[in-house]
C-alpha cells in the first residue's frame, strides 16, 4: 500500500468495512465476545475505545520524531493507558450504571489489541491529519459490529434491543445468547456472513 | 545525544505529564464517582429501615451498622457485607430485627453475575415479580441459618428457593448472609 495512492476518504473508509478491526484483523477479540450482551454495552464500549484510539494516535503521531523506537512500545503502553483510565473515571462519574455493568472491561481496553495496532502500523508513521481519519474509521468500524453483535445477542437472549421489548410476549429468550458460547455462535456468523459478502464482491 | 539518555528522558517525560493528567483527572472526578456510592447506599439504608426517625451510624469491628431508631427505641439494624459471587464480589445490605433473629429487608449493591442468570438475584424479567430473589429474605427466620432448596417451594421458616440456573449465585448470597450475620451478632451482643 503506497502512501500517496491512498486518498483521505479511503484511509477513513477503510477501517470500517475492509481493514475492518473484528471482522477481518480479527484484533480486539477479548473485549467483543465478552461485553457485547447487550447493544448499550456494545455501543459505550465501542465509544469508549474509539475515543482512545483517536487520543492515542493524534499524541502518537505528534510524538512519532521525539519516541526513540527502541521505546515505543512502552510509550504507547503509557499514552493509551491515560486516555483509558480518563475514559473509565468519566464513564464511572457520569454514567455510573454502564461503567457498573462494564465492569473491569474498560480498563481491559489498554491491553486491547487493535488500539496497539494502530499506533505501531500507522500513526507512529504517518501525519496527524492521516492518522486521525485512520483511527476514527477503525474505532467506527469497531463500534458498529460491537452495536451490532450486541444486538443480536439481546434480542435473541433477553428478546430485547438497547432494553426495549421487541420480541412477541411468548417468546422464550435464548439464555445462551448472552452467555459466553453465545458470543462465538454469533461473532462466528458474522465473520462467516462479512466473508461471504466480500467474496461476493469480488467475483462481480 | 546519547541515546539512552534520549530513551530514559523521553520516556519520563511522557510518564510525569501522563501522572500530572491522570492526578487532575483524579481531583475531578473523584467527588462525584464518591457521591454515587454514597446516594447509592443512602437510598437504600432509607429503603431497608423505612419506619424510622432517626438513624445512627455505628462502627463495629470490620462493619458500619446503621441503627434504626424510633421514639429512641431500635427498630432495625442495617450493614453492608461482601462476598465472594460466581464470577466477581457480591456486595448487599441487610437490615436485621433488633433481636438479630430475622431479616426484615435484603437489598443487592452491586454484583456482576452472569447477566440473565446470575442477575436474577436483583432483576428477574420471567418472573411477575422481579425482585422475587431478594423479597424471600423478608422475615426470613435465622435459626439457625438460612437453608436454600432447589427446584421447589421452600416450606420451613428458614428457608428460600434457589434461582434455576443460578445455583452458586443464589448459594453465594446465602453464604454471605450466613456467615456475616452471625459474625455481626456476635459482635454486637459482646458490645
Amino acid at each position: 500500500m503506497s502512501k500517496k495512492k491512498v486518498t483521505l476518504i479511503q484511509e477513513f473508509l477503510k477501517g470500517i468495512w475492509k481493514e475492518n478491526p473484528i471482522l477481518i484483523s480479527l484484533l480486539g477479540l477479548c473485549p467483543t465476545l465478552a461485553v457485547t450482551v447487550s447493544a448499550e454495552n456494545g455501543l459505550a464500549m465501542g465509544l469508549a475505545a474509539t475515543f482512545v484510539v483517536i487520543s492515542s494516535s493524534i499524541i502518537v503521531s505528534m510524538l512519532r520524531k521525539i519516541i526513540p523506537s527502541e521505546v515505543r512500545i512502552a510509550s504507547f503502553i503509557v499514552i493509551i493507558a491515560t486516555f483509558v483510565t480518563i475514559a473509565d473515571r468519566f464513564l464511572a462519574a457520569y454514567f455510573p450504571d454502564i461503567s457498573s455493568s462494564l465492569g473491569p472491561f474498560i480498563p481491559l481496553i489498554i491491553v486491547n489489541c487493535m488500539i496497539l495496532g494502530r499506533q505501531e502500523a500507522f500513526a507512529s508513521k504517518n501525519g496527524i491529519g492521516r492518522s486521525f481519519l485512520d483511527a476514527f474509521g477503525v474505532g467506527l468500524g469497531f463500534t458498529l459490529v460491537l452495536v451490532l453483535l450486541g444486538t443480536i445477542r439481546e434480542l435473541f437472549g433477553s428478546g430485547t434491543i438497547f432494553g426495549i421489548q421487541v420480541m412477541w410476549d411468548s417468546f422464550h429468550p435464548w439464555a445462551v445468547m448472552i452467555l459466553p458460547p453465545g458470543a462465538f455462535l454469533a461473532l462466528g456468523l458474522m465473520i462467516g456472513a462479512s466473508n461471504w459478502l466480500n467474496e461476493l464482491g469480488e467475483k462481480k | 545525544m546519547n541515546k539512552s539518555l534520549k530513551m530514559i528522558l523521553v520516556l519520563t517525560i511522557i510518564t510525569v505529564i501522563s501522572g500530572v493528567v491522570l492526578s487532575y483527572w483524579d481531583n475531578f472526578t473523584r467527588p462525584i464517582i464518591n457521591e454515587h456510592k454514597t446516594s447509592k447506599l443512602n437510598k437504600l439504608i432509607l429503603e431497608i429501615l423505612p419506619e424510622n426517625n432517626s438513624i445512627e451510624e455505628m462502627k463495629l469491628g470490620e462493619y458500619n451498622l446503621y441503627v434504626g431508631k424510633k421514639d429512641g427505641e431500635i427498630v432495625g439494624i442495617a450493614f453492608k457485607a461482601e462476598g465472594g459471587g460466581y464470577s466477581d464480589i457480591i456486595s448487599l445490605i441487610v437490615g436485621m430485627s433488633p433481636d438479630f433473629s430475622k431479616i426484615t429487608s435484603l437489598k443487592i449493591l452491586s454484583q456482576v453475575e452472569t447477566p440473565g442468570l446470575g442477575t436474577k438475584i436483583v432483576d428477574d424479567p420471567s418472573n411477575e415479580n422481579p425482585t422475587w430473589f431478594t423479597d424471600q429474605f423478608k422475615n426470613l427466620k435465622i435459626d439457625p441459618e438460612i437453608i436454600y432448596v432447589k427446584n421447589a417451594k421452600p416450606t420451613k421458616e428458614n428457608e428460600i428457593q434457589a434461582i434455576t440456573g443460578a445455583t452458586i449465585s443464589s448459594k453465594s448470597v446465602v453464604n454471605l448472609l450466613n456467615t456475616n450475620i452471625s459474625k455481626v451478632k456476635k459482635l454486637y451482643i459482646e458490645k
